[in-house]
């Protein structure tokens, strides 16, 4: 008995609710333009963007399409690009 | 075992600082100020090593104590009336967070009028919330049911808030001897502080509270259901224990006069005395009448009060507390108590001594010749 | 490279429940990032009740009490009256939005600041009730439209920082999602104060309330700063002082008219002319009133 009503704790994860249907577009990054400044991670309420060598990558299961890198890249390396 | 001559407020005071609380949470109302005003002194004067948090409502006073007990803080408050129903919402919370939060109750009627003397309104508005409730006729009872709260409320297989409640000023501010409990005699009754652990904690966290859909809900609520159910076998044995410790005998009610009574009073508090003058009295005349003291309201003894009361023929319910509409919460449990044993003894709920009225012996009997005369199931007895 | 220099652990995990765009989960993020995992947070009912995630599973990665909407400051007093008393010191903070904290939690919130409790309180001010659907608070701006003001709110925003600072308490700071710099800097600032509650009024975009399209939050966080709409400011120990971009706006010049902050938003698409020149007459009243605060400290500075 651990002397605690376990039941009632919910507990931390990733993917707490399947975020990325709710997407009606894709932010899709330019790897060719992106200078990894990482302003693209900073401002992505969603924590979905990892900056990694290659550029700034984005995890679509939980990318809700919000478009705010794109506003924010200075360089103009993301596009927001509908889903079919 | 030492004796002092307390109201049933410094009682209640005296339990606390004995049961040693790390949070103590209240905002006053007559007539429960003198329990916190005590134990604001036990603080002061470093016979309580707690922390006294004087919030600015009694809203606040529970949800702060929802707050240290979320992190594994002992903790106590006490209210009356109009201040139980400002902190009516988070009483709920308190229990659905499974927290063992203990507090005393000390009845009085509500308003409007205004009127700070007593009734039970208060204390039964609170019998669905799942808090595990006691009523105390007297300052010893007050005291004792105090310390056997915090056994409840911790027991791992509970977790569940416990409450005492006793009568504005015919127990709050009426003096009697009370036998208090040694320190280290304590020891081997209350559990030791950290024997339940905290749900929330910084090196293992998780979260308290989250939006439940309805499948999960059920279950989290099932899961309070059963804690309940469980308490009813953990109250039994902590009085036990209890009682062999201090030789104060206590159970979930207590019967008197019961074993060949045809009629039984069913009460609850400090009417208890008069109550009890009045069955004297009727035995003295030859009637057979009982009485019984009910000490545990929730979760509700029905098994064990059914079968105490079941051969009777008659049962007269003396509630405390306005009703309308209905039967009073304590006939109505009775009147449960007997169905579920499938006695036939007939119920009458009456309703007494409403906003502090005094309830006299000659009330008592008075209400036992109306009832055998006129028949009349549900009334109020007013003067 | 802004995630070299910011802190890179999330305690506010991916696949949470916030609308597309929220403000006050960047908010958020900032926070945690700003307190780290020694941290326990009280959350009223607002957005982040949902945000949070459904039972059994949680998006944060701290411990979180959920409390009844006007309860959130008392809980928290417990609780860290608790946590001292058991010996187990850590930030304890109230995450809660404009209507718990200016609304029906005000009352707490009072108690909680004149008692000095070590606490931060953070309000995420997204200036209506957004999770019930859009209804006034005590925080929506003048003339803004919501579903209880469907002709816009004949009434002012209530200044609880200004409230705050009458309590005396240690610290109280505004801040704004599009400067994340001036977030974390504030923020460690109040957890290093350890006595008295620290109390932080966030400005909170939100895209389905204020009607707007979810790409523009940052942009319009910024632009509610550059029109000095929103004044990023702090006030300790009683010493009020302007922080970051505001510091230079006292100037009407360098203010951007708030027209440009107003025409973004749906929920300011019915405003007539005269009604945006009345804001902009409010704002910049509200400016010289700074102007008054700040000559006036900078003359008792000079004068001790």
């Amino acid at each position: 008995m651990s002397g605690r009503v376990e039941v009632l704790l919910s507990r931390p994860v990733v993917g707490a609710v399947p975020a990325g249907t709710w997407r009606t577009e894709r932010p899709v990054v330019d790897q060719s333009r992106c200078t990894k400044c990482g302003i693209c991670w900073l401002y992505c309420p969603d924590g979905v963007i990892q900056i990694t060598d290659q550029g700034a990558v984005v995890d679509y299961a939980y990318c809700k399409g919000c478009g705010i890198c794109a506003a924010e890249c200075p360089v103009k390396a993301i596009k927001m690009v509908r889903e079919v | 075992m030492s004796k002092l001559l307390l109201t049933g407020n410094y009682a209640a005071a005296y339990a606390v600082r004995d049961a040693e609380p790390d949070v103590v949470s209240a905002y006053p109302i007559t007539p429960q100020t003198p329990v916190i005003e005590k134990i604001a002194e036990f603080i002061e004067s470093g016979e309580l090593n707690a922390k006294f948090v004087r919030v600015e409502s009694e809203h606040s006073a529970m949800a702060a104590l929802i707050g240290a007990a979320s992190v594994g803080a002992r903790t106590y408050t006490a209210t009356s009336s109009q201040g139980l129903f400002y902190m009516y919402e988070v009483i709920w919370w308190a229990s659905g967070a499974r927290l063992p939060i203990v507090m005393g109750i000390v009845t009085r009627a509500l308003g409007p009028p205004w009127n700070i003397w007593s009734e039970h309104a208060d204390f039964y508005a609170l019998r669905d919330s799942g808090w595990n409730m006691f009523f105390a006729s007297s300052a010893q009872e007050v005291y004792d049911f105090t310390l056997v709260s915090y056994r409840v409320s911790e027991n791992p297989e509970v977790l569940l808030p416990t409450l005492v409640g006793w009568d504005a000023f015919e127990v709050s501010h009426t003096y009697e001897p009370v036998s208090l409990v040694e320190k280290e005699e304590l020891k081997s009754f209350i559990p030791p502080k950290g024997s339940w652990k905290p749900l929330l904690d910084v090196g293992e966290p998780g979260s308290l509270g989250n939006l439940a859909y309805p499948e999960e809900y059920i279950k989290v609520r099932f899961e309070m259901r059963k804690a309940s159910e469980r308490a009813r076998r953990i109250i039994e044995e902590s009085l036990r224990s209890y009682s062999s410790l201090t030789g104060r005998r206590y159970w979930f009610f207590d019967c008197v006069y019961c074993e060949d009574a045809d009629t039984v009073f069913v009460i609850q508090g400090s009417i208890f005395g008069e109550t009890l003058r009045a069955v004297e009295e009727l035995r003295s005349r030859g009637e057979k009448v009982g009485l019984v003291k009910v000490w545990v309201y929730r979760p509700f003894p029905y098994e064990e009060l059914g079968k105490a009361i079941e051969g009777t023929k008659n049962v007269v319910v003396l509630a405390r507390a306005s009703v309308f509409g209905s039967l009073s919460p304590l006939g109505s449990d009775v009147a449960s108590a007997l169905k579920l044993r499938g006695a036939s003894a007939r119920l009458f709920d009456v309703t007494v001594g409403v906003g502090g009225v005094d309830v006299k012996a000659e009330d008592v009997i008075g209400i036992y010749d109306k009832v055998r005369v006129s028949g009349e199931s549900s009334f109020w007895w007013v003067r | 490279m802004a995630h070299r220099i910011f802190p890179q652990e999330e305690y506010i995990l991916k696949g949470h429940a916030a609308c597309p765009g929220c403000g006050a989960t960047l908010l958020l993020r900032y926070v945690l990032k700003a307190l780290g995992p020694s941290t326990y947070i009280v959350i009223p009912a607002c957005c982040t009740s949902v945000i949070a995630g459904p039972h059994p599973r949680s998006a944060f990665r701290v411990p979180v009490l959920h409390i009844a909407f006007a309860a959130s400051a008392a809980a928290a007093s417990g609780m860290v009256e608790a946590l001292e008393k058991l010996g187990k010191p850590a930030n304890v903070v109230v995450w809660a939005g404009d209507g718990g904290t200016v609304d029906i939690g005000l009352q707490a919130l009072s108690g909680a600041a004149e008692r000095g409790h070590n606490i931060i309180y953070i309000c995420y001010d997204n200036e209506a009730y957004m999770n019930t659907g859009i209804q006034k608070s005590g925080s929506t701006p003048y003339k803004a439209w919501t579903t209880t003001t469907p002709t816009g709110n004949p009434s002012f925003k209530k200044d609880v920082p200004s409230i705050m600072a009458a309590h005396r308490v240690p610290y109280v700071a505004t801040i704004n999602p599009a400067y994340p710099n001036d977030i974390i800097y504030k923020l460690r600032k109040a957890s290093s104060i350890r006595g008295g509650l620290k109390y932080i009024h966030a400005f909170s975009p939100c895209p389905p309330g204020w009607r707007y399209d979810p790409s523009l939050t940052v942009k319009i966080a910024r632009l509610a700063v550059e029109t000095g709409v929103w004044v990023l400011y702090e006030v300790e120990n009683g010493k009020f002082s302007l922080t970051g971009l505001s510091r230079n706006l006292l100037k009407k010049e360098n203010r951007k008219p708030v027209a440009e902050y107003l025409k973004l938003q749906g929920r300011f698409a019915h405003l007539k002319q005269e009604e945006i020149d009345e804001i902009q007459r409010l704002v910049d009243e509200q400016w010289r009133r700074i102007e008054e605060i700040v000559a006036e400290h900078g003359a008792r500075a000079k004068s001790v």
